[in-house]
């Protein structure tokens, strides 16, 4: 029966005639599209799901009564919320990189460094950041910088990581080559350590911008008058259901929306780190 | 007269990670002349790799002393080029980009008239065409003649090689132990060349050093007297294969030699 199957399969593609050409640019289309006609098959079970069984409002609103919330904010005022929530989240973001990296630097060039270190950014990590943030409020008061602060510890972690990971997985060779030159250790950092682990670097930049989302809206649970994380919170505790899903799925767009950005900065800047050519 | 390059029975002790120690040499004792080709052999973790990390002053050596030119190697020096197993290329620099590294690494900065040597060298190991192409895009015999040129950029005295066609197939293989030896007619320099090939040892060089299993000692120094130019045709000769099969004799029977 599967052999059956298969062998049919390989005839039609070794042949390809004509007449299958346009059944297989649909086949295309759709393999393309596929993400999309998900979530399009998807918000149409959900709707009718909803109004078949007269779901109500409060406990799960239908994407059409979602769309009309979300179209009854004004645009400023989304506007406002968002430009909260990014500039918190993309100056975290920034600070974590700009920490994370010499941090990394240090501990792959001092074995004592990494002795050290590493376990005190293993228990920040493993702290719940959730618990923490009131404090932080507490102490730093309700300006960007406490919000900021619980961001970069949210996100720093997986920066350090692969930064850490991507040094170390030089090839040993290059090492021995730039040793074997006598070059200064700095050289040795910056002109091949650290090109090394930019493929290592950008997953650990993706999962560290959404993480960065995360913190900025942790931070608006906490204290906040401004913000998405904040209006999802304010339109929970008002009951307005539809508003705080609206409220959550942009959230989730921008989230979106900056990881596939990260992605675009690397295809740009580095395209040589995408494709892994087999020599290590 | 000092030799050219010596070493002076050298043993090689690494501490392992749990504390015991290997012994990976055991007083091993050669010379090697000026512009002498010459291969190491036997089995593998036997040494050959340390040997050659002594020589270019990677390693320093638990007891015996390693020479070149009539001093002691005690750090690694710009007349010692080395071309790796692996071609390890950058992957972010093209290929002139990658042959002129060495320099960049080494003073910060590239003169034009390196970028012109480093052209010379593509062009000589037949890569005129490819200068600026990344490593992702070139075949792996085309990345290993880059890491020759690129060994060969600081115009090395010493060449040393890390079974440096072990990860070609066995045609761009042979082929390139033909491209060696025409490079190394052209700018004669003295090589120590490491490889698991008996083929590959006689065929190539003056001189094939036969070692024992760990810990890795000398069983045998065979002059290879074949005439040169060598060619393809040598391999059919007879003496070739004698060379050979006393060779292999010699690794897979060490009881005997001893
Ligand atoms: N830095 C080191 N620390 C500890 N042990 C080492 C070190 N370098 C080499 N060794 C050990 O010394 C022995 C010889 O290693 P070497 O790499 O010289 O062998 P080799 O002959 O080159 O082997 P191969 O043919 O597999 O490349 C091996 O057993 C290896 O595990
Ligand atoms: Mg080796």
């Amino acid at each position: 029966m599967n052999t059956q199957v298969k062998s049919e399969t390989l005839s039609t593609d070794r042949t390809m005639p004509p007449e299958h050409s346009l059944r297989s640019s649909v086949a295309l289309l759709l393999s393309r599209q596929a993400p999309l006609l998900t979530l399009l098959s998807f918000l149409l079970a959900w709707e009718f799901g909803c109004r078949l069984g007269a779901v109500p409002e409060y406990l799960l609103p239908a994407p059409s009564v979602i769309l009309a919330a979300f179209t009854d904010v004004e645009a400023v005022r989304w506007l406002g919320h968002l430009w909260s929530t990014l500039r918190v989240a993309l100056l975290g973001f920034l600070i974590s990189i700009a920490v994370s990296l010499p941090l990394a630097v240090g501990m792959v060039r001092s074995r004592y460094l990494s002795r050290t270190l590493y376990p005190a950014l293993v228990v920040i990590q493993s702290t719940p950041i959730v618990a923490v943030a009131p404090l932080i409020i507490v102490i730093l008061g309700t300006g960007d910088a406490p919000r900021i602060l619980i961001t970069c510890l949210i996100s720093f972690f997986p920066i350090v990581v692969a930064a850490t990971t991507g040094m170390m997985s030089t090839p040993p060779e290059l090492i021995e080559l730039s040793r074997s030159l006598k070059a200064r250790p700095s050289r040795e950092i910056w002109q091949i350590r650290l090109p090394y682990a930019v493929p290592h670097l950008f997953s650990g930049f993706k999962v560290a911008i959404t993480l960065s989302i995360i913190g900025a809206v942790v931070a608006e649970f906490v204290a906040a008058e401004q913000g998405l994380g904040y209006f999802v919170q304010f339109s929970t505790s008002y009951f307005k259901i539809p508003q705080a899903f609206a409220g959550l799925f942009f959230l989730s767009a921008v989230s979106l929306v900056l990881f596939k950005l990260v992605q675009f900065v690397q295809k740009r800047l580095f395209p040589w780190s995408l494709s892994e050519p087999k020599q290590h | 007269m000092k030799p050219y390059v010596s070493f002076e029975q050298i043993s090689q002790v690494f501490s392992r990670p749990d504390g015991s120690s290997l012994m990976a040499l055991k007083d091993v004792s050669f010379d090697i002349g000026r512009h002498e080709f010459v291969a190491v052999v036997g089995p593998s973790g036997c040494g050959k790799s340390t040997l050659l990390r002594l020589l270019s002053g990677l390693l320093r050596p638990t007891r015996g002393q390693v020479t070149l030119f009539g001093q002691p190697v005690t750090e690694p020096r710009d007349e010692v080029g080395i071309v790796f197993q692996k071609p390890t290329l950058l992957p972010w620099l093209n290929a002139l980009e990658n042959v002129v590294f060495p320099v960049r690494h080494k003073t910060g900065r590239v003169s034009r008239a390196d970028y012109e040597r480093a052209r010379e060298l593509i062009e000589m190991v037949g890569l005129g065409d490819f200068c600026d192409r990344m490593p992702g895009e070139l075949s792996g015999g085309m990345q290993q003649r880059l890491g020759i040129a690129r060994a060969l950029l600081l115009d090395p005295e010493v060449l040393l090689m890390d079974e440096p066609f072990s990860a070609l197939d066995a045609l761009s293989r042979e082929e390139m132990g033909f491209e060696l030896l025409r490079i190394w007619n052209e700018r004669p320099k003295t090589v120590l060349f490491i490889t698991h090939s008996i083929t590959e040892a006689v065929l190539l060089s003056d001189r094939v050093l036969v070692m024992s299993e760990r810990p890795g000692t000398l069983v045998e120094n065979i002059e290879i007297d074949l005439p040169r130019p060598r060619t393809a045709a040598s391999i059919q000769e007879e003496r070739f294969h004698e060379y050979s099969s006393q060779i292999r004799d010699l690794i897979y029977r060490p009881h005997y030699a001893a």
